[in-house]
């Protein structure tokens, strides 16, 4: 097992709407980052994905609060620092963040370059302007930017090359943990094989030492990642190897969503798309037992009432449902 | 086989050229193409190869600069806006973004009510035209109850897309154009959304023009399928002769890009 | 949208701006019901009387008398007439005629007076003095005679027969009126101008009649503006290209200058208030054209537009629908901004003379012509365009502040 670089132990954040209410999107979330891995969370939209990554980084500013929880960064726990400490030396040195949608966020007036001097003047480097962009030069060239990039403005850059860049610019520092909320999502399947591509890269690279990959693209995450959480309605339901969630999901959410995969691949014509019907709890006010309940093909009356805990399994994997595994599997195989 | 079924929209030379001099793009460049009656045609490319550009000439909404557009055996004619309004009876659209297809200022029983205007309903009774759209949003699992007065940013964008396709429920097109409907909504909608159109042209008998840059998708869902690069058409059969034996290295590297779960997902290749 | 309403009252900024705005309103709404002179009529005879409090002096004789014995009287009514300057020129005048120095304690009022009682002589030469400066000590002398004496002032009436003064009454030093029971007493809070017009009753309907020009000018503005922005940006082809013709002719030629030249050449005597807003308004379209224009053509190729093309609505509908709401908040907001700066356009022409003809009406830019003519900063009298100018100032403020407001909350990326 290599060297952890963070761990996470049950954190819960909430946002206060404008309204005072209280929104739960993060429910003691607890997960673990090893060197050279890469961890996916999968779940579908609002379940409280891109909360988590922001709650990852130990930075809160409102709506966002942090509630519980411990959040270790290679053996430093980062939660109890002041805020400003986080932000210069913590955030992009050893977790760096990229928020979903950031290559629509890049300042349309500012080239390339300048985005990498503020970041270099953010973390105080004191590199003069010569340096920077020697440095920038050389990380443009092993990820397989054109250096000419830096020189160009964002609306002259096609959204897989905006994108790049956006990813480039978050490694400047070789964080330890890169978080990447759904980097891929809006662009097309080649855009997103060379984004995929150049992540894996930063891995193999050592510029990053491990990543955290967002999508609700689970045939993506399968590629990408080693190891799958899936999340439903702020909780993780299922964690374990890509290959054990994507061929063999034990929680009923996961296998809804396996229903939804589509590939190019001979015999997936005749595979009837299984949808989950039903739309996920309102997290202002979630419901008291398993969240899954209401949309599940399993229920049972007990489901609703009693709060559900995780089971492990010998190999490591964990689920969240009342269902033993046997009963699980009898039930898929049952249909 | 294709003499037996009959042509229902068709372009010949049909070409798109935005701007002029140094911003001078060739949006699409000379494209022949014939959709028969009730088939799936899905148009595949990566983006910016001139899919939306296409959907647009086809809806009518923009011009082509050359070629011309032939509905059912005669060539289209919509120079005026009665006869736009009759042609738009027959082809409709659902676009790619959910969340701009929406007048966020109009109540979603506007968005039905229309429809029902369009097809000559407009003096129904009141209990009427609620059955219908109760009708409409039962076909796609919404609660007409639940939605009325309603706006549309009070949905997710899986109901927004559902919503799309009950309007044409209540339009019943000859033929639909989907632009990318589920390429802004997350996977585990999608299953829902594509479900909901198969049953759909099923139940209007529709041709449905699906486009997308997913090439999975295409074979999933369609019988044939146009491969569009740089504004050319490069291939164009049907899905399982394309997807399986494609021949053009545009399309296998489409193929390619796409992350498999079964095969070896080849990283190496771009 | 009752949200946005919340959120509107929300910001602090647009709250700000609102109360000031409310509170200018109230004031121009509710004095003409207390104060009902016309704001033109000339009320004094003399020029710029500064703030205050005028009571009738020949009602105060019959007002009823209340003895008031109050000990800094004397001191206080002694220091009004004495300033610090003139106890210097009476010392430097004791020295002249050979009083030593050290004997003359300017501080002790009752040893200085006592002094320039015995040896003040008018008649007396001083070398070295001027005329004037001899003048000035015979001028402070009378005023001073008498100052320290403790009766009081004799009212005497011409007896109509024998043409004699006779004693009527007797004004004692502490006697009191109550101002309550004055018949007349005039509060001039603001002074009267260089015509002898109250400045707080014209600034007030100033304000009105500015803020009405201000409206028209901005209504039409906006009114022209946006139907001319709606038809360029959304029909586009012929008719964008000959309104955007014309909407550069009038961006290179300055709107001010333009405004200027038809002020000019309509003439005095045709220039009323509502015209002047006409014109104003007809000048300052050009930038509203503009920004409508650019927000239709982003809206324009909008899917919901598309898709009520689809739907088979008419032009006017989409326009009035699909397009317009969404604009109608940015169009508020340049409608507010369009107010103020016809405000002060109103204020330019009128500083530079060509505002509204001067009888019927004022308006500040009026108010500020005319304390520039007399002069009234050269003279001091800041009460005659301190106030205007403040007014302006505040009336502007207030507009930008609750555009600024308003833009925090339609436009989120300026949300804090
Ligand atoms: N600023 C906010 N204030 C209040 N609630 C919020 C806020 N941002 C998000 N939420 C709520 O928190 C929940 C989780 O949102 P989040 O953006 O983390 O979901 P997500 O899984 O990233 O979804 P997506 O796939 O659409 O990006 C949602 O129910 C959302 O409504
Ligand atoms: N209104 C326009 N004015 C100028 N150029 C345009 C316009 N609309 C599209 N283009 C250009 O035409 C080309 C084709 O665009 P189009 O939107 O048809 O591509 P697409 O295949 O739909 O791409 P995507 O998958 O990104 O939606 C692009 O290069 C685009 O920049
Ligand atoms: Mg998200
Ligand atoms: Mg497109």
């Amino acid at each position: 097992m290599g060297k952890i670089l963070l761990e996470v132990r049950e954190l819960t954040t909430k946002y206060v709407t404008r309204f005072r209410e209280d929104v739960y999107a993060v429910d003691h979330v607890s997960l673990q980052v090893e060197e050279g891995k890469a961890l996916g969370i999968a779940g579908e939209s609002g379940c409280g994905k891109s909360t988590l990554a922001l709650s990852l980084m130990g930075y809160y500013f409102a709506p966002l609060h942090y509630i519980s929880g411990d959040i270790i960064v290679d053996g430093r726990n980062i939660t109890g620092m002041d805020p400003d400490t986080v932000r210069k030396a913590v955030l992009g040195r050893d977790v760096a963040y990229i928020p979903q949608a950031a290559m629509n966020a890049l300042n349309p007036t500012q080239k390339v370059i300048n985005f990498i001097e503020d970041v270099i003047k953010v973390h105080d480097l004191g590199a003069d302007k010569k340096e920077i962009y020697e440095r920038a030069r050389i990380l443009f060239e092993t990820v397989g930017l054109p250096e000419s990039v830096l020189h160009k403005y964002p609306v002259e850059l096609s959204g897989g090359m905006k994108q790049r860049t956006v990813i480039a610019i978050a490694v400047l520092l070789s964080p330890k943990v890169l978080i990447a909320d759904e980097p891929s999502s809006a662009l097309d399947v080649t855009s997103q094989k060379m984004v995929i591509k150049m992540l894996m890269r930063l891995m193999e690279d050592g510029l990053i030492g491990s990543l955290i990959f967002i999508t609700h693209e689970l045939p993506l995450l399968y590629n990408v990642t080693d190891d799958i959480m899936v999340m439903y309605a702020g909780q993780i339901v299922e964690k374990g190897t890509a290959r054990e969630i994507v061929f063999d999901p034990l929680h009923p959410y996961a296998k809804g969503l396996m229903g939804s995969i589509i590939v190019p691949e001979e015999g997936v014509r005749d595979v009837k798309l299984t949808a989950i019907p039903g739309a996920p709890p309102n997290l202002k006010k979630p419901p008291s037992g398993c969240r899954f309940a209401e949309r599940c093909k399993y229920v049972q009356p007990l489901c609703k009432v009693t709060s559900v805990g995780f089971k492990e399994l010998d190999n490591g994997r964990t689920y969240r449902c009342i269902f033993s595994e046997a009963e699980l599997r009898e039930a898929y195989q049952n249909g | 086989m294709a003499e037996e079924k009959q042509v229902c929209l068709s372009g010949k030379g049909l070409t798109k050229v935005f701007g002029f001099g140094r911003q001078r793009t060739l949006a699409v460049d000379h494209v022949d193409f014939s959709f028969y009656e009730g088939e799936i045609v899905s148009i595949v490319g990566e983006s910016g190869s001139g899919k939306t550009t296409l959907a647009k000439m086809l809806l009518g909404l923009i011009n082509p600069t050359e070629g011309e557009i032939a509905f059912q055996g005669q060539v289209r004619d919509i120079s005026s806006q009665k006869k736009r309004k009759e042609y738009w009876k027959n082809i409709q659209a659902i676009f790619q973004d959910p969340f701009s297809s929406y007048n966020i200022f109009n109540k979603i029983d506007a968005v039905l009510l229309d429809c029902i205007h369009m097809r000559g309903g407009r003096n129904l009774p009141h209990e009427k035209k609620v059955e219908l759209m109760t009708e409409a949003c039962g076909f796609v699992n919404l609660k007409f109850a639940e939605l009325t007065n309603k706006y549309p940013f009070e949905l997710s964008g899986g109901q927004m897309q559902r919503l799309m396709i009950a309007r044409i429920f209540l339009l019943k097109p000859k033929v639909l154009l989907a632009d990318e409907p589920t390429s802004m909504i997350d996977a585990c909608s999608r299953a829902t959304i594509l479900d909901m159109l198969m049953d759909l042209r099923r139940e209007i008998g529709m041709t449905l023009i699906f486009i997308t840059h997913d090439i999975g998708l295409a074979y999933f869902v369609s019988d044939s399928v146009y491969i569009m690069e740089h504004g050319k058409i490069v291939e164009h059969g049907s899905a399982d002769e394309v997807i399986l034996n494609p021949k053009e290295v545009y399309t296998r590297r489409l193929i390619n890009d796409v992350p498999k779960i079964y095969e070896e997902w080849d990283l190496s290749t771009v | 949208m009752k949200h946005t309403l919340q959120q509107v009252f929300h910001s602090g900024k647009f709250v700000i701006g609102f109360v000031i705005f409310v509170a200018l309103m109230l004031i121009v709404i509710i004095y003409p019901l207390i104060i009902t002179d016309a704001p033109l009529t000339i009320i004094a005879q003399g020029t710029f009387f500064k703030p205050g409090i005028y009571v009738n002096v020949y009602d105060s004789m019959n007002a009823p008398k209340y003895t008031l014995l109050l000990e800094d009287a004397d001191a206080k009514r002694i220091a009004s007439r004495l300033t610090p300057e003139d106890r210097q020129a009476m010392k430097e005048w004791l020295i002249a005629i050979g009083i030593p120095d050290n004997a003359i304690d300017i501080e002790d009022t009752a040893q200085l007076l006592g002094l320039w009682e015995t040896h003040f002589d008018p008649k007396m030469q001083i070398a070295g003095m001027t005329n004037a400066k001899r003048n000035y000590y015979i001028r402070l002398n009378t005023s001073l005679e008498g100052l320290l004496a403790t009766e009081g002032a004799i009212i005497a009436a011409k007896n109509a027969d024998t043409g004699a003064l006779e004693e009527k009454g007797n004004v004692g030093q502490s006697e009191f009126v109550n101002v309550t029971q004055v018949a007349n007493v005039r509060v001039l809070p603001l002074g009267t101008d260089n015509f002898g017009r109250d400045v707080l009753t014209q600034l007030v309907t100033a304000t009105r009649v500015s803020l009405q020009i201000g409206f028209i000018a901005g209504l039409i503005a906006t009114l022209v503006g946006l139907t001319l922005g709606l038809l360029a940006g959304y029909v586009g082809g012929w008719v964008d290209d000959i309104i955007m013709f014309v909407t550069n002719l009038f961006t290179v030629i300055p709107g001010f200058v333009l405004l200027i030249l038809i002020s000019f050449s309509i003439g005095q005597e045709r220039r009323g208030a509502t015209t002047v807003a006409v014109v104003i308004g007809f000048t300052s379209w050009v930038w509203t054209t503009r920004a409508v224009r650019a927000q239709v053509i982003s809206l324009r190729n909008r899917d919901h537009v598309n898709l009520s093309k689809l739907s088979g609505h008419s032009l006017v509908h989409i326009i009035l629908n699909d397009i317009l709401p969404y604009i109608a908040s940015y169009v508020v907001m340049a409608m507010i901004l369009q107010i103020s700066s016809g405000i002060l356009a109103e204020a330019g022409l009128s500083i530079l003379g060509l505002g509204p003809r001067t009888t019927d009406v004022p308006t500040l830019g009026l108010m500020m012509n005319w304390a520039m003519i007399y002069q009234a900063h050269v003279l001091g009298k800041w009460w005659a365009y301190l106030p205007v100018l403040i007014t302006i100032a505040l009336i502007t403020f207030s507009m930008n502040l609750m555009n600024t407001g308003l833009d925090q909350v339609f436009n989120p990326a300026l949300r804090d």
